[in-house]
């Protein structure tokens, strides 16, 4: 496997690794490791380290939701500039231009259904080029980010041999 | 009943695997917050297109019996595979059994060429299952302990002064378990020239393989004049996280296969049907799968060893399969306390060395087959565990 592809995954994986942790592991200096990582957090290849959580665990109103969105392309900027104007709201978590029957996909996290509802009235559908909008609830996380919701599993294998 | 006169005297002086008795101390009491680098399988699941591939089997009705031998198509993709990745050549035909594990493919090889009383050289330490095997078939175990400042490889030397008239077979088992230790074409070409000029034959257990770092494994059977005296025990359970299947295979020479076969047949009849569907998906697919999984344990062995000599174990690098193997001698305990002190103390179980034969005292084995997570987990508490009684 190429090396710089062997440290983005393993820091996919998990973020929290530390340059010394990665360099033992993929047999090479730290201070290339940190090289390597810098480069990359300025070059924007690396965006963010985050951490996975089930909020359902959690005791917290949460609900969130993908809404697709029909849009009219505008003259010279395609569906850019919506787009854009889109990402600036922070309910909104992702937001993707999409091919087949709609042309934006949009994710947001909000407290109840009604401040969502709420959000796409009174934000998204009045935007002059989105023609219509349908809106999807998530009733429940299975797999996230190659990441398994629910129980941990726990190590049953046999220590026969 | 008086069942000591019953039973089998041979089978009932067994002692039980070593790992065994440790591990009902562990499951004995409350340790569920023993943090275990003890297991010896993958802690990947099987890839999932290889477990489709059994699936679908079962859903078109595939339950019957296989042939003995194994379904033909299966035979001839090990054939495919072994030349492929090791430069064997066998015969699909007439020289491939496909058996429950390589366990089973150990188990046949020494039925079908000890007599009783016949000498089997083992080299140790070593997986835990072949003196019972050899002695079962009314076969004496030779040990050798290989060394440390020999990488703990058979060396010429050990293997010609153990070597009576009686001497039959030879266990090769490489890359091994529990130490890492691999013989490179080199190391295999010394064993070879004592071998040649015998009638001894090796039984090289190869289920580690596709688990060799830095090199690849060379087969004692591609060596010139040894495919004659070698059968080859492997399986599916190692290189493709299959131990759950039960799946393996013996190869030989026809004239020990035909043998072997007759044993499989009347005491097997014939390997899992869904595993053995399972298995051609596994071959024919599954080159990246074992590429992908022997990267990641390459990353955890690393980091392990690293681990380990940070805080103070010698250690012997390992190349192959995913143990390490840390001399753990410098505490004035004996392999066993130190782990069950460390067990009970610091939290944290590994496997003493001599579960692996006595000459595995003074050393431990430690699995890397968890996520580098679990084993930093591990790595903390042997280092607390060890600062408190240094």
């Amino acid at each position: 496997m190429n090396e710089m592809n062997a440290l983005l995954n393993l820091l996919e994986n998990d973020a929290r690794l530390t340059p010394e942790q990665i360099a033992i592991m993929l047999d090479k200096e730290v201070g290339d490791i940190k090289k390597l990582i810098y480069e990359y957090e300025k070059d924007g290849v690396i965006l963010g380290y985050k951490a996975m959580i089930d909020w359902d665990k959690i005791e917290r109103e949460y609900v969130s939701a993908m809404i697709e969105l029909k849009v009219t392309p505008q003259r010279d900027k395609g569906f850019g500039s919506i787009a854009e104007k889109i990402t600036r709201y922070p309910e909104v978590q992702s937001v993707y231009l999409m091919s087949g029957s709609f042309d934006i996909l949009v994710l947001i996290e909000g407290r109840t259904m009604k401040e969502v509802a709420f959000f796409v009235a009174e934000k998204l559908s009045p935007m002059d080029s989105i023609t219509s909008t349908s809106t999807h609830f998530v009733l429940r996380k299975y797999k996230d980010r190659g990441v398994v919701y629910g129980v941990p599993e726990v190590d049953i294998r046999g220590s026969l041999v | 009943m008086d069942y000591s006169k019953i039973l089998s005297k041979t089978a009932s002086e067994i002692k039980p695997s070593g790992i065994r008795k440790f591990f009902d101390l562990l499951s004995a009491g409350d340790m569920s917050d023993v943090v275990a680098l003890t297991v010896g399988q993958p802690d990947f699941v099987t890839p999932w297109h290889i477990r489709e591939a059994g699936i679908e089997s079962l859903e078109e009705g595939k339950t019957y019996y296989t042939s003995n031998a194994g379904l033909t198509e299966l035979r001839n993709e090990i054939s495919l595979y072994l030349n492929r990745r090791f430069n064997l050549s066998y015969n699909p035909g007439n020289e491939i059994i496909v058996t429950v594990g390589g366990s089973e493919a150990i188990d046949l090889a020494v039925r079908a060429i000890v007599n009783p009383g016949d000498e089997v050289i083992i080299a140790m330490p070593a997986f835990v299952c072949y003196p019972p095997i050899v002695s079962l078939a009314g076969g004496i175990p030779v040990l050798i302990p290989t060394k440390e400042e020999n990488e703990f490889k058979l060396t010429p030397e050990e293997l010609k002064s153990a070597i009576t008239p009686k001497t039959k077979l030879l266990i090769l088992p490489y890359p091994n378990n529990p130490t890492g230790a691999i013989m490179d074409y080199e190391d295999l070409s010394k064993i070879a020239d004592i071998l040649r000029d015998t009638d001894i034959m090796v039984l090289s257990d190869e289920i580690y393989a596709e688990l060799t770092f830095g090199q690849k494994h060379v087969s004692i059977a591609s060596l010139p004049g040894m495919r004659e005296r070698t059968i080859i025990a492997s399986g599916f359970s190692k290189a493709y996280a299959m131990t759950g299947w039960r799946l393996g295979y013996v190869v030989a020479p026809e004239q020990v296969t035909s043998v072997i076969y007759k044993i499989h047949q009347f005491a097997i009849m014939c390997a899992p049907t869904t595993s053995q569907f399972a298995a051609i998906q596994a071959l024919k697919k599954g080159d990246d799968d074992i590429e992908y999984m022997a990267e990641e344990y390459n990353r955890r062995r690393r980091y392990i060893v690293a681990g380990l000599r940070s805080i103070g174990f010698p250690c012997f690098e390992p190349k192959g399969a995913f143990y390490v193997w840390p001399n753990i001698s410098g505490f004035g305990l004996s392999s066993d306390e130190f782990c069950e002190k460390l067990m009970y103390e610091g939290r944290v179980a590994i496997v003493p060395g001599t579960a692996f034969g006595d000459c595995g005292e003074g050393y431990a084995r430690l699995s890397y087959a968890y996520s580098v997570e679990h084993i930093t987990k591990a790595l903390d508490g042997i280092e607390n565990f060890v600062k408190k009684i240094r």
